[in-house]
């Protein structure tokens, strides 16, 4: 994928219509209520459903059988959806291994990415000796251990508790910013769409279609400090008040 | 990179193993042992006491010492049963996982030979062990027909389910990779379903005993070569109680065996991830 930009349209009751144009290193999140449609299209754009009606467009030339960018596209789920019987190696070896790369072959990217989540010293343990932000972590570095252009993110941290949260926030972005990796990032919480992205499409239910796109461009770097900035709050209200119009119009249809 | 010395709220979890304290270990052996002796002292003592004859009701040390006397014969009986048991174990493992992974494949053979599986777990197959006889060109196969086709069905149905019941977000991952169907089936649909084809090795396995011996009772086996249900039978006739319990402890300890096994290598797969294997904790 480079370059990014993508259009797809979806006649179902789910996505209505929706067009979205995503460029590359974008920070982008979907933010709308339940229903309105976010997973499904971060779905569609995943090729995890096909859409009924309308394309999504990728500017790539390296199409799969598939439709999709070859390699291109890091998930993460709500849930960590780890393979319990399988090491934190094992789970994020998975992605290479269903490529046919052997453990050796794979062993540096491995350990490189669980070092870049932090967890280089679990990589022999299971899933359920880890704690919920851990696995969410592991879940990550699954994702990233391809090094995809896009990481498509849904309610990735909707499960864990605040404190945990907050620091895998500062995590995706530090690595986003690293990376220069596209991001879609799919929440239902204003704050941390405010936090974090740099674009943010706030989504309407019934039918589920973009209702505002607010390009989110701020001075400061997204840090502690920026966490209880003026920039920050007023942010948030702006994205605040985008979604409880959004939630309005649904309601009065 | 993010920093990897970060020690934030959710990585400083450490992993300990729970082990149990030695004093609990030693507990779990010798409560058990120690039940068990007190029921054949509680055995003999009535025995002993009520005066009741060796032909009705064998004291402990009696039913040893038929164990002992009765060997040569009783041995072989054991051998015989014992291989029906696991060849026809062996066969429901293989039927049964075979047969499983073919159904899960396609939706339109599960629906063309789901009435089969019905009608085979419906049937009594003790039932059809006389039929087995006329078909089959000797006992020991129709035998070893019939407790296959009692330990088959858990197999089969545990491993369907089992085989059902992967993660959908996984198989979603699996999708999302570009993963072949071997890769799914290899990688994670059988993985997934250990958990329940173990539970359905244990059923078979005690299954397939209880129909090896069943079996033979229906098909009135007789003379050499038969097995311990033949054993149990004519012990009776004979008024041989000694040693009719003697060969009702081999089969009791057979049984105990295959569930010390099955358990074993349940626990063997499981251990390191299964919520079954783990001990809880609050």
């Amino acid at each position: 994928m480079r370059g990014v930009s993508k259009i797809f349209s979806n006649g179902t009751l789910a996505l209505s219509n929706m067009t979205l144009n995503v460029q590359r290193g974008e920070f982008l999140s979907l933010l709308g209520p339940s229903g309105c449609g976010k997973s499904t299209a971060l779905r569609i754009i995943a090729g995890l459903g096909a859409p009924s009606s309308g394309a999504i467009e990728w500017p790539s030339s390296t199409i799969n059988a598939r439709g999709l960018p070859e390699g291109d596209i890091g998930f993460v789920f709500q849930d960590p959806t780890l393979m319990p019987w399988a090491t934190v190696f094992g789970n994020v070896h998975l992605p290479l291994k269903l490529r046919g790369a052997g453990k050796e072959q794979a062993r540096e990217q491995i350990m490189q990415t669980l070092a870049m989540v932090g967890l280089a010293d679990f990589a022999d343990a299971y899933p359920r000796e880890l704690s919920g932000g851990m696995k969410m972590r592991v879940s990550i570095a699954r994702a990233l251990v391809t090094k995809p252009t896009l990481l498509l993110m849904d309610e990735p941290f909707a499960a864990l508790d605040e404190i945990t949260r907050q620091k895998l926030n500062d995590d995706v972005l530090m690595l986003w910013r690293q990376s220069g990796i596209t991001v879609i990032f799919v929440t239902h919480s204003v704050f941390e769409s405010a936090y974090l992205s740099n674009r943010i499409v706030v989504m309407r239910a019934r039918p589920g279609q973009v209702f505002s796109d607010l390009p989110l461009v701020t001075s400061a770097e997204r840090d502690e400090q920026y966490r209880t900035s003026e920039e920050y709050r007023a942010s948030c209200a702006v994205v605040s008040r985008a979604l409880h119009d959004a939630i309005h119009s649904a309601e009065i249809r | 990179m993010v920093a990897t010395d970060s020690s934030g709220t959710d990585a400083a979890v450490a992993v300990v193993a729970p082990t149990t304290p030695v004093s609990e270990r030693v507990l779990r052996i010798v409560v058990p042992v120690v039940m068990l002796i007190l029921a054949i002292a509680a055995w003999y003592l009535y025995v002993v006491i009520s005066g009741q004859p060796k032909y009705i009701l064998p004291s402990p040390i009696d039913v040893a010492g038929a164990l002992l006397t009765d060997w040569p014969t009783l041995l072989p009986a054991l051998g015989t049963t014992l291989t029906i048991t696991l060849e026809a174990l062996a066969l429901a493992l293989i039927g049964g996982v075979g047969l499983a992974i073919i159904l899960v494949q396609s939706r339109w053979i599960e629906l063309a030979l789901f009435p089969f599986a019905v009608i085979l777990q419906v049937t009594p197959v003790v039932a059809i062990a006389p039929l087995l006889l006329i078909y089959t060109p000797n006992t020991q196969t129709a035998l070893l027909i019939v407790a296959f086709l009692v330990a088959f069905f858990p197999i089969l149905s545990n491993m369907v389910q089992g085989l059902k019941s992967v993660d959908h977000n996984l198989l979603n991952l699996f999708d999302l990779y570009g993963a072949r169907r071997w890769q799914q089936l290899i990688l994670l649909k059988i993985p997934a379903s250990m958990p329940y084809f173990l539970t359905g090795l244990r059923i078979g396995g005690g299954l397939s005993l209880i129909a090896a011996v069943v079996a033979e009772f229906a098909a009135g086996t007789a003379g050499a070569g038969s097995g311990l249900a033949f054993r149990l039978l004519e012990s009776g006739y004979r008024l041989n109680i000694p040693r009719l319990y003697a060969a009702l402890f081999l089969l009791t300890f057979t049984g105990v065996a295959i569930f010390g096994i099955t358990s074993f290598i349940t626990w063997l797969v499981l251990h390191r991830w299964h919520e079954s294997a783990v001990r809880r904790e609050n």
